[in-house]
């Protein structure tokens, strides 16, 4: 199929025809993936929507061949993983993309967030693009927790143990809700089964939230760089060539990073004492989620105090679930108009604090709490640093976010995107023009 | 070489970005526990191989000492094809052993030899058997042991060499040996290797250090078996995706340089 060549319905072959005009999926194809309208001044941040789709893929293919091979028993699921490592054919490889593709999957994601927070992606008309955003964002969570139980190491085990017992401390129903999750009084062979069964439904529901994320997409039609609407044709291009081979280069130079992990230090991400078979009687020293979850579980432990009504376990696992529960209501929280942090001056700067912040949590959710963050200094520990780290999360979107709607005075805005693109030069003599990225 | 330093160049350029992204993976080291010193390995490296001279010797030690307590589960006596071992060699290792198989047309279990299909057979029927005989200590499988340590290699290493006596002032707990290299300085395992403990079959000298690099090697192995696989083939892989993300990237610029932008 070329692009623009050929009207809708009317298409290709008589074949294609014929099936066309009683299931549209042809002309369905052309409309939204070929002539689909983007704008032309996207930069490479813009890469991440097919790296993500094109990693669920990857995972649900990996991930297939993996269940024809696992065994979902607490006496078996070690040895059987072992087994797929060293007897089954490539089986290595497909349990170190599985595993490093988790970890890829989130970089992804958390750049695609962190882009739609910097250029304003989220705010109207795209409330609820963002929205269906967040709902991918836990599933993969979701997700990603129960499939690192599977192997049942040390850490699937305590891992599991810790996270399962977040949930008693919700008032009233906790302690059901976690009998429920654990199919009984622990952590044992019920739930190895019931997170297996859903580790492999996951996916499917994110698939057809991925769906609906792109038909809103569709409606709205992609935000950019500058966050000016399109204006008429000569502001886009037809995503199929266009972007369609820009995706292709990103995609291959993300694959090209994530081969190097997988082929040449595939457990680099990966916690080494999971490579010991769960045992229930022997603790580890630290328990630690995988790195993505990080900056959550940051929150989490430093809220270990009692406010008011609320104690410290309680406290704790609604800061963790409200570090999410804030992104749902980004669109309401940011007040400002202007979309783009490129003209908003204060806003910019808050981003980037934003990032750090975020990355510094990361860093504190991976420490025993009670060290000290500089050898020497023993005054100021890991949970002095989350205390701030956590207040800066919440302060971000709580307080600053809105009033930096009233008070920030943004940037005048370009007219339109071939005007701040081509920067007052004449449409069609621009042959060799600059590369867009510097728009 | 251009293409080897270029790789080479990739891999620390992404181990930077990653050691960024992932502040903290340092952070879980054991706490308090002396670091072993970084060996230069034969398997490490983009074009690591398995030293093969080595394992087979660290396969010797495995056999003589360590596997008094150590189970080998995950490993098949098949699996030391790989080492370079021909299959005379490996089916008269294996018959040294005794496996229960069965039950046979009476109903019973019997005893026979192990043979090359069969996994290393463990030294204590289960983990109570092996407690008991190890005062209440559980000796650990010793198939994953190098990716299951911060610090892999070199950790184990710097453990089997780094028995010492203990410093004046330090009471070592009963049953417990005083290594500065094992998390918390207090050991089950007496030190498991003495000068010339085996009689090398190629003549190499079995030093104490000897004897631990090889067994290093061996568990390396063991724990990697695909490893030469996996490096070989990434090669290709790498390399296949670096030209085409540059072909890619020519065929963009050249599509969008018919546009305004």
């Amino acid at each position: 199929m070329s692009a623009g060549t050929h009207q809708t319905g009317g298409t290709g072959s008589g074949l294609v025809k014929w099936i066309d005009s009683r299931l549209p999926v042809f002309s369905y194809m052309q409309k939204e993936y070929a002539e689909f309208e983007a704008p032309k001044n996207f930069n490479w941040f813009w890469n991440f929507g097919a790296i993500l789709t094109f990693m669920l893929v990857l995972m649900i293919m990996t991930g297939v061949f993996l269940a024809m091979q696992y065994t979902p028993h607490t006496s078996l699921a070690f040895d059987s993983v072992e087994r797929i490592m060293r007897d089954v054919n490539f089986g290595w490889l497909l349990r170190y993309l599985h595993a490093n593709g988790a970890t890829f999957f989130f970089i992804a994601i958390y750049i695609h967030m962190f882009r739609g927070m910097y250029y304003g992606s989220y705010k109207g008309p795209r409330e609820l693009l963002w929205m269906l955003g967040v709902v991918i964002f836990l599933l993969m969570m979701a997700t990603a927790f129960m499939g690192y139980v599977l192997p049942w190491g040390q850490m699937s085990f305590w891992g599991a143990t810790v996270i399962t017992n977040l949930f008693s401390a919700i008032p009233l129903v906790g302690d059901s809700i976690v009998t429920l999750l654990w199919g009984g009084f622990s952590v044992d062979n019920p739930t190895l089964n019931r997170f297996f069964a859903l580790h492999y439904l996951f996916p499917f529901l994110i698939f057809g939230v991925v769906i609906l994320h792109v038909i809103a997409l569709h409606v709205t039609g992609s935000n950019n760089p500058l966050g000016v609407d399109p204006k008429g044709p000569q502001d886009t291009v037809p995503f199929h060539p266009y972007y369609t081979m820009k995706d292709s280069v990103g995609l291959a130079v993300f694959v090209t990073i994530m081969a190097a992990f997988v082929f040449f230090a595939p457990n680099f991400f990966g916690e080494p004492e999971n490579y010991l078979e769960a045992a229930p009687l022997v603790t580890p020293a630290h328990i630690v989620p995988e790195w993505y979850f990080l900056p959550f579980f940051a929150i989490l432990r430093s809220v270990d105090f009692n406010i008011w009504f609320i104690d410290a376990k309680l406290g704790g696992v609604l800061a963790m679930f409200g570090s999410i529960g804030v992104l749902f209501i980004l669109p309401w929280l940011d007040k400002s108009p202007v979309r783009s942090a490129n003209f908003r001056p204060i806003y910019k700067w808050f981003f980037w604090i934003l990032l750090l912040d975020c990355i510094v949590l990361g860093y504190v959710g991976g420490k025993p709490t009670g060290d000290p963050v500089v050898a020497g200094v023993e005054w100021f520990k890991v949970i002095h640093l989350g205390y701030i780290t956590t207040f800066w999360y919440f302060f971000h979107f709580l307080i600053l976010l809105p009033l930096l709607g009233i008070f920030e005075r943004p940037k005048p805005l370009p007219k339109s995107i071939s005007e701040a693109v081509l920067g007052g030069r004449t449409p069609g003599a621009t042959a060799n023009a600059k590369q867009m990225e510097k728009a | 070489m251009g293409i080897v330093c270029n790789l080479r160049r990739a891999a620390a350029a992404t181990g930077l970005i990653a050691s960024v992204v992932l502040v903290s993976s340092s952070a879980i080291a054991a706490g308090g526990a002396k670091h072993a010193v970084a060996q230069d390995w034969h398997f490490e490296g983009v074009f690591g191989t398995v030293d093969r001279a080595s394992a087979q010797r660290g396969l010797q030690v495995y056999l003589e000492v360590c596997s008094g307590c150590h189970a080998l589960k995950q490993v098949a006596y098949r699996n030391l094809a790989a080492l370079g071992f021909t299959e005379t060699e490996i089916k008269a290792i294996a018959a040294n052993y005794e496996v229960t198989d069965g039950p046979n047309d009476e109903g019973e279990m019997f005893q026979r030899p192990a043979v090359v299909s069969d996994s290393f057979v463990s030294p204590f029927p289960n983990a109570e058997a092996a407690k008991a005989s190890n005062n209440g200590a559980l000796p650990p499988d010793l198939s994953l042991q190098v990716k299951a340590h911060a610090g892999g290699a070199d950790y184990i290493r710097g453990l089997l060499t780094g028995y010492e006596d203990a410093p004046s002032g330090t009471d070592v707990p009963d049953g417990l040996n005083y290594n500065p290299f094992f998390p918390g300085s207090f050991i089950a395992m007496p030190a498991p290797l003495a000068e010339d403990g085996v009689e090398y079959t190629d003549g190499t000298k079995a030093s104490v250090d000897q004897m631990a690099w090889d067994v290093v090697n061996f568990m390396q192995w063991a724990a990697e078996p695909e490893m030469e696989q996996r490096k070989k083939t990434g090669f290709k892989v790498v390399l296949f995706l670096i030209i085409l993300s540059a072909v890619l990237y020519a065929a963009k610029r050249k599509m969008w340089s018919n546009l305004d932008h």
